[in-house]
């Protein structure tokens, strides 16, 4: 990736940020922290490895993405809408009566996004199964599954995780967002998960770790030739990433403030993107 | 509508004969894929795993499975899966709920051996509150099959619809009710002996129980008239209702628990038109044994439904 790819998919990052804090702003609360940690993957993701048509959001051999952390809905839908899927302006009708934009992500509600989900670990085997379902139909698409670590607790995520490495569905791709905290405190804290790599890599998958906020080092792991085994990619993450105050704080997985504070916060990641604009010139 | 039930025992088993309607369904559809949980070898599909990439071992993990057929629904596929009637209902009914019928991934569901026909697997296997589960899924379609004609033109139909679909069928003997070939419509009962005293209304492995009933009935000059609603849900409300009024008592029999079930359902239906009484299992757990010891133990014979008849009929 060279540095010009590189700088264009930070500004992509840093406007997807700008759009989630703008959601929640829109509506007082929300699940900030596990939105701003995925921003640099779904940049990545929606900026530069996907392949879908923002005009004909179901066109079957696109691309899947499937946020099985559906509480990262409104980081999606900021890509989504940054990309053209819809207007802008609509995202900020985050959880108002009658949005096509709830906390969690719902294919019927949303064009783009290719999955419902929001109870935990149902997305994964969802995604496994759209990977099968486009393998057999001989599609180019791959499927892009995003994790949480906290969700991880589910039995369910094993029992996918076990069928993709067993049935060797190699273009479904499994993103784990390793942000170390969950609602009631940190992953460790609360049910311990060890290491997650070689949990994958013991299951059978090709497991990698990287910083899950560099997307240089997201876009290489994605993009790396595949072998014959799917592969996981464990995102090492910060959560409330991009904005000082959030990340420190203990609890930041569903955060409700004032305008003022929402301001406070678009100031820091306005300042951050110009920055970054200021270096594309 | 040809009825041909004349008491006889079907020469097939269900088991003998459902793994060749999956395979007639995956020949003529190539949307419709089939998975497993680690159960093909008890109905016969276990050649088509080793043969059609559309028909897939998921092991035994039955909530994943759901999630993976779903999935395939979500990229254009028909899915139809299989397991035991508990594990396709209580083990996995947020996946059902969630993953098919809110994320409107359509999806069929078998679950074999419900009620007693569990058998000898015995209460851990004995689903008596399947339907009563998925009678709560919104707009989710339910059959607790009377035939091998029921249980063929069931999945024909019910492939090429939207929603949760779920079908419970036993593995072992069934009664024809209905000729071969016969095409039932979803929503709409049969009925299936008419009589001006009262009407049973019958699912499942209780239809049979239910004509004979009717037989022991008439032999002591009681008319009873035998309805087979053919879906619990959506249930024909408008012919239930009719018959209600035509004959003022109205019994239930289902291999079920007494409440979510069908006795629920035709008790939400009616509107004061005819006294309701019941054969259904009383809200207890399920336990080992030989059906035939079964059927006595919970309540669910021939003999039980005459009895509800007369004393329904007694306090009209």
């Amino acid at each position: 990736m060279d540095n010009k790819q590189k700088l264009e998919l930070e500004i992509f990052a840093a406007q997807i940020r700008i759009g989630v804090v703008e959601e929640m702003k829109a509506r007082g609360f929300g699940h900030l922290g596990g939105s701003l940690s995925i921003c640099d993957a779904l940049a990545v993701l929606y900026g530069a490895v996907m392949h879908y048509d923002p005009k004909n959001p179901q066109w079957p051999d696109r691309d899947k993405l499937v946020s099985s952390k559906g509480h990262a809905g409104p980081a999606v839908y900021a890509a989504l809408a940054l990309k053209g899927f819809f207007p802008y302006e609509d995202i900020l009708t985050l959880n108002q009566p009658g949005t096509s934009f709830p906390s969690h992500c719902d294919k019927n509600k949303t064009p783009g996004v290719d999955m419902t989900t929001g109870s935990l670990g149902q997305g994964t085997s969802l995604a496994v199964g759209m990977a099968v379902g486009d393998g057999i139909k001989g599609r180019p698409s791959r499927t892009y599954l995003i994790v949480g670590d906290g969700e991880s607790n589910e039995g369910q995520v094993w029992e996918a995780a076990m069928f993709a490495a067993g049935k060797k569905v190699k273009n479904l791709f499994w993103l784990i967002d390793e942000n170390k905290k969950q609602l009631d405190g940190t992953t460790d804290s609360v049910l311990p998960l060890f290491d997650l790599r070689e949990k994958f890599e013991a299951f059978g998958f090709e497991a990698l770790r990287v910083d899950g906020n560099d997307v240089e080092a997201v876009y290489n792991a994605l993009t790396a030739p595949v072998g014959d085994r799917p592969r996981a990619i464990v995102l090492d993450t910060v959560k409330g990433r991009g904005i000082p105050e959030v990340e420190q704080m203990a609890s930041n997985h569903s955060v409700t403030t004032d305008a003022e504070t929402y301001d406070k916060w678009l100031a820091v990641l306005r300042a951050h993107l110009a920055e970054l604009e200021e270096r594309r010139s | 509508m040809k009825i041909i039930y004349n008491g006889e025992q079907d020469a097939r088993l269900y088991k003998k004969v459902l793994g060749g309607i999956i395979e007639s369904l995956l020949k003529e559809d190539e949307n419709v894929i089939y998975f497993d949980a680690d159960l093909s070898n008890c109905i016969g599909t276990a050649r088509l795993i080793q043969e059609y990439d559309r028909a897939i071992n998921c092991g035994i993990a039955e909530a994943n499975m759901i999630g993976i057929a779903c999935g395939t629904a979500a990229v254009g596929f028909k899915p139809i899966v299989h397991t035991f009637g508990p594990f396709a209902s209580r083990r996995v009914y947020d996946q059902i709920f969630l993953s098919g019928g809110y994320a409107q991934n359509p999806i069929t569901v078998i679950g074999t051996d419900p009620g007693i026909t569990a058998a000898f697997n015995g209460g851990t296997h004995m689903p008596f509150e399947d339907v009563a589960l998925y009678r709560a899924i919104p707009g989710a379609v339910i059959c607790d099959v009377t035939d091998i004609t029921m249980l063929e033109s069931f999945l024909r139909t019910a492939k090429d619809l939207p929603g949760v679909k779920y079908l419970r069928v036993g593995r072992k003997e069934s009664y024809p009710v209905y000729a071969p070939g016969t095409e039932l419509t979803i929503g709409k009962g049969n009925v299936l002996r008419e009589g001006t005293d009262a009407v049973i209304i019958a699912t499942g492995i209780m239809v049979h129980e239910a004509m004979e009933a009717a037989k022991k009935l008439a032999a002591e000059g009681v008319e009873a008239a035998v309805i087979d609603p053919y879906t619990v849900k959506p249930l024909d409300v408008e012919l239930i209702r009719a018959w209600a009024a035509k004959t003022g008592a109205v019994v239930t029999a289902e291999n079920h628990n007494k409440i979510g079930g069908l006795y629920s359902a035709v008790k939400e239906a009616l509107e004061g038109e005819a006294k309701v009484g019941y054969v259904a299992v009383e809200d207890e757990f399920g336990e080992v044994g030989p059906q035939s010891y079964l059927r006595q133990r919970y309540d669910l014979t021939d003999e039980h439904i005459v009895r509800a008849v007369k004393e329904t009929i007694a306090r009209k």
